[in-house]
């Protein structure tokens, strides 16, 4: 048995709990350690958007329409993919000025805009009205229907009850209450509220498990699971055809297609979602980890709602109870009163979550928005004068609060039976939808202008005014219902459900075809036709430039004017309280060095925006504009010179990606400057050692020359055989004197390219064979064997004579020189291969060490060191005869074990300019 | 008793006209052809005197003096640097090594035959032909 006493005894624990959450909250965030820096709380609290129209409305809407309840889910999901893109620009846009709701960022987006922003509030507290109605509909009908349990009867009609038993208007007093303690305790300027964040995720959590455990229950408990319960339904031919989403459905396609784009606007426009989304928001990166989990809620909270709607069409067939029901009344049917009550709890959250951040973010913009920008205007009130302002910004919200709820609670009356509960949710979803075109077309658009936008709005809302709210209205008798079916006046094509003869679809898409037509047209004719003013022109670049700027300095750069440092104290204070005021001021001056308040930072234009922002925070930023101004001497910039402003801005960045590449193309002609002296150091280096080497080598012969000249020349004496002796060293060391000099003129004629070729038709073996007679002797006085391995006739090679000969006697005397001193031995052989010519020098010496390999070609290099008897040459040879060489096309190299000799190759092209590959 | 005086550089004809030279002089003259064996005479015969081309194989002629420098039974050892190379660095190398004397090639045999007869002499100063 379940009293009314236990049902609201449960409630009043359940919301007592919830309040104790918010506290603990709010505790801890003013200790520093906020509860709701998560990820996974900000995704829990974005499922603020299941209400209870999704927890009882879409099992109603699926008893009507089979699968036609899912767009609603759809929408979400897919918008949320989106969300890195648009949300994120939101999140940024809205951190950096400091946003305090849905209509401050309208109005703050076109030029601060009063007008805009009061618009923004009137249009969402009306369009929002049916939602919360709907809310307070479901609790008391829930309410209704448990307090009869275990009987199960539809509540009776609301107006005929007496006025005291009226629990919808209790109900609605009672949300006032706890929203008001909720969220207007204190004033928070970047309205955040850690403790209503962490109560809206636990409530979450409760909705989503109250759902399932029916689920669980009806599909587990009533029946076999989930095929048991499908096969059943299946074999009702009324059911089947809920399967299939488009047979049975009204409006089909187009009608799926509207509610998945109404709901994907609904996602992000809605003013709670809005709230929970952006205002509330901690930290961008929390976007990351929502985008999957949130679809994922999603997801788990619609599992069910099929078995559950087939469980109750096949529990009360002969429809004597309303599918939106269909959540309590089953488990009441089974008579499972603990599950019963759990669904009303669940219930009764979804609904509370939703009312209580609606009103605090609705309440925002009235007090924001609306009734602030008003009360600045009429003087007679001396508001600017007044001292502390805390306590009426408070009073007006609360005020709002409660205003708001019972305007709900009216409409529940006046219009509350006419509509199944979807359908009263779908009504405001449409009017949300109309600040899409304002906002998104904001945020990506510069050129929207608040004309624009405020054509546009007036326009949507004013459809969606005529073809949604009004029948409505009429359908409940408020108005006569010859309107919907003749039209105004009789006129047919004004029909508000056929409007201008637009049939066949269904009311939702028909209003959203018409809204959306007017809004997005108004929007972009009229911005494009007029002009914007410096306000909005700066405005506009903040928001979409927002990822472009540094800092939260942004506005600053635009105004100019003299204030002073107590005046927007004193401001802050009046509005936000002077501690709050004294901490901004405080960390304002910290930032600068300073040490508030001893140390005043200047009052220039940043810290007349940072007013200006810290302002925003408590009564928007069109309010804070028209305070600031009120303090401070502001000279008001032209269009034309808020535009040269964003024209030096975006040139600086022109100017500095300029630099930059300059910077980095002056970088890369260093290296490459550096390079070249390198290069240029190292030549140098080469050179001297060129010349010191030359020299040295010039200075030996000419020492043994000078020496035996003196001898001979001092000592008349010196014995016949002595005198011929040094005569012939002598001789002998001037041919290596004359020798030397030749090779080096010769190198240096090659080297600059001055060297005089004779080309002409060589053979190679004629070279070789003369050479090695030309040696003959020499070989003959070392007693070296020499063997010459010649083909007999091999083609000819273009070369210089001369040249080739000089290449063989160098070769052929290195192996002379290095070959081994008493059993000398050279090979020598000729091959033709590959359209080349290969000549081979090998010695039997002691061979070349793999460091000298490399060496023995560079200019003076001589292997010196290993050898105990120093050879005797110019140590130019080689290096000679790899250039003669390489002008032919052929290469000149050494192959060489130390201690089994040395083989010198070179090979040449016997083509007329070919070039050797091998 | 005559004074003992080795030549060590791997120029025959070089050390050919010096070994003439001093012969003529009256000294008793030995040769090496590269630094490892100028040690090895020095070692063996203890010269009073020992001319040392800079480029040599196996050791240079800096080497081979800072070696006969790093024994004190050969302190009284005179060292003349023969080289192609005169530049002031590697006279000053020469010198800082313990030579008592550096001259570049080519030399005047006359001059030379003066130092090297001042320097087994007397203590004559260091000095650069």
């Amino acid at each position: 048995m379940l009293h009314s006493t236990t049902v609201i005894l449960a409630s009043f624990a359940y919301l007592g709990l919830l309040f104790a959450i918010a506290f603990y909250a709010d505790e801890r965030a003013d200790a520093g350690r906020p509860v709701i820096a998560s990820p996974y709380i900000y995704s829990l609290s974005l499922a603020v958007y299941a209400t209870a129209w999704t927890f009882y409305g879409s099992v109603g809407r699926a008893a009507s329409d089979g699968v036609g309840f899912l767009p609603i889910y759809i929408g979400p999901t897919l918008m949320i993919a989106l969300w890195w893109v648009i949300m994120r620009k939101i999140l940024r846009i809205s951190k950096v000025n400091r946003i305090t709701s849905l209509a401050d960022f309208i109005a703050s987006r076109y030029g601060k805009s009063a007008l805009l922003g009061g618009l923004v509030t009137v249009i969402a507290v009306i369009g929002i009205l049916p939602y919360i109605s709907l809310q307070l509909k479901a609790i008391s009908s829930s309410y209704a229907i448990l307090v009869q349990y275990p009987e199960i009867i539809m509540p009776a009609k609301v107006d005929a009850a007496p006025f005291r038993e009226d629990t919808a208007l209790w109900v609605a007093l009672i949300l006032a209450a706890f929203t008001i303690a909720f969220g207007t305790r204190h004033l928070d300027a970047a309205e955040h509220h850690p403790g209503l964040v962490s109560a809206i995720a636990f409530e979450s959590l409760v909705k989503l498990l109250a759902f399932v455990a029916v689920g669980v229950f009806v599909t587990f408990g009533m029946y076999d699971g989930f095929g048991d319960l499908f096969a059943r339904a299946a074999a009702e031919p009324k059911l089947r055809s809920m399967l299939t989403p488009f047979e049975s459905v009204s409006g089909s396609y187009a009608n799926w297609v509207w509610l998945t784009i109404l709901s994907m606007m609904a996602i992000m426009f809605l003013p709670r979602q809005f709230q929970v989304a952006v205002i509330e928001n901690m930290d961008e990166k929390h976007l990351n980890k929502a985008i999957w989990l949130f679809p994922l809620y999603m997801l788990a909270i619609n599992v069910f709602v099929l078995p559950i709607t087939f469980g109750g069409l096949l529990r009360f067939p002969d429809g004597s109870v309303d599918a939106d029901t269909f959540v309590l009344t089953l488990p009441m049917s089974e008579r499972h009163e603990a599950l019963a009550l759990l669904v009303y709890i669940g219930g009764l959250s979804a609904a509370t979550g939703m009312v209580i951040v609606e009103t605090i973010a609705l309440s925002t913009m009235v007090c924001n928005d609306l009734v602030i920008p008003v009360l600045l205007r009429l003087r007679r009130l001396r508001l600017n004068e007044r001292r502390d302002m805390t306590g009426l910004l408070l009073a007006i919200r609360r005020g709002a609060i409660i205003l708001i709820l019972l305007l709900g609670y009216l409409y529940f009356k006046l219009a509350g039976e006419a509509y199944a509960l979807v359908s009263i949710g779908l009504i405001s979803f449409a009017a949300v939808a109309q600040f899409a075109p304002a906002i998104l077309g904001g945020i990506f658009w510069k050129g929207g202008t608040r004309a624009g936008a405020l054509s546009g709005l007036l326009a949507g809302f004013a459809i969606w005014l005529y073809t949604l709210f009004l029948p409505a209205l009429a359908r409940s008798g408020w108005m006569p219902i010859g309107l919907l079916e003749h039209g105004p006046f009789g006129i047919e094509l004004l029909k508000p459900l056929q409007l201008f003869g637009l049939a066949g679809l269904d009311q939702i898409s028909h209003a959203m075809i018409w809204s959306m037509i007017a809004n997005i047209g108004a929007y972009v004719l009229v911005s494009v036709s007029f002009s914007p003013s410096a306000d909005e022109h700066r405005q506009a670049s903040l928001f979409v430039d927002v990822f472009k700027q540094t800092g939260e300095t942004g506005g600053a750069r635009f105004w100019r004017g003299t204030a002073s440092v107590p005046e927007l104290y004193n401001l802050l204070a009046r509005f936000l309280g002077s501690a709050t005021a004294d901490g901004a001021f405080r960390e304002y001056a910290s930032a600068r060095g300073l040490n508030w308040p001893a140390e005043r930072p200047v009052a220039d234009a940043e810290l007349v925006h940072f007013a200006e922002v810290q302002l925003a925070g408590a009564i928007g930023s069109a309010s804070a504009r028209v305070m600031v101004a009120s303090v401070v001497k502001e000279e008001a910039l032209t269009i034309d010179e808020v535009r040269e402003i964003l024209d030096e801005a975006s040139q600086v960045v022109v100017y500095s990606h300029r630099l930059e590449q300059k910077s980095r193309e002056l970088e890369a002609a260093t290296a490459e400057l550096r390079e070249a002296n390198d290069r240029l150091k190292e030549l140098d280096r080469l050179k001297d050692d060129f010349v010191s080497t030359v020299t040295h080598e010039l200075r030996t012969p000419l020492t043994s020359i000078r020496a035996f000249t003196e001898i001979l020349l001092d000592d008349p004496d010196v014995e016949l055989e002595q005198r011929k002796k040094f005569l012939g060293i002598i001789t002998k060391e001037t041919e290596r004197l004359t020798r030397l000099i030749n090779q080096v003129l010769d190198l240096a004629k090659i080297e600059s390219g001055k060297a005089e070729w004779k080309e002409s038709a060589v053979d190679m073996e004629e070279v070789i064979s003369d050479t090695l007679a030309a040696m003959g002797q020499l070989f003959k006085e070392k007693n070296i064997e020499v063997q010459a391995r010649l083909p007999g006739k091999v083609s000819a090679v273009t070369a210089d004579l001369d040249r080739m000969i000089q290449v063989m006697l160098n070769l052929l005397s290195n192996a002379v020189k290095f070959c081994d001193a008493t059993n000398g031995r050279i090979e020598i052989a000729l091959v033709e291969r590959d359209r080349c010519l290969q000549v081979d020098v090998r010695d039997n010496g002691m061979g070349i060490s793999p460091q000298d390999q490399g060496e023995i070609f560079s200019k003076f290099h001589q292997v010196g060191d290993t050898l105990t008897d120093k050879p005797h040459g110019s140590g130019l040879g080689l290096h000679i005869s790899r250039q003669i060489v390489e002008h032919f096309g052929g290469r000149l190299w050494v192959e060489s074990d130390p201690g089994r000799g040395a083989c010198f190759s070179f090979i040449l092209p016997t083509g007329a300019a070919g070039e050797c590959v091998a | 008793m005559s004074k003992k005086i080795l030549i060590a550089d791997d120029e025959p004809n070089i050390v050919a006209a010096i070994e003439f030279l001093l012969q003529r002089g009256g000294y008793e003259v030995s040769v090496a052809h590269d630094g490892e064996n100028a040690l090895k005479l020095v070692e063996a015969c203890v010269p009073d005197l020992v001319i040392l081309d800079v480029m040599m194989p196996q050791k240079s002629g800096y080497e081979v003096c800072a070696r006969i420098r790093e024994r004190a039974e050969w302190r009284h050892i005179k060292v003349i640097m023969l080289s192609a190379k005169g530049r002031d660095t590697e006279v000053n190398k020469g010198l800082s090594m313990g030579a008592d004397l550096y001259v570049t090639k080519p030399f005047s045999t006359r001059e030379l035959m003066a130092k090297i007869n001042g320097l087994l002499e007397k203590n004559s100063r260091p000095g650069f032909v």
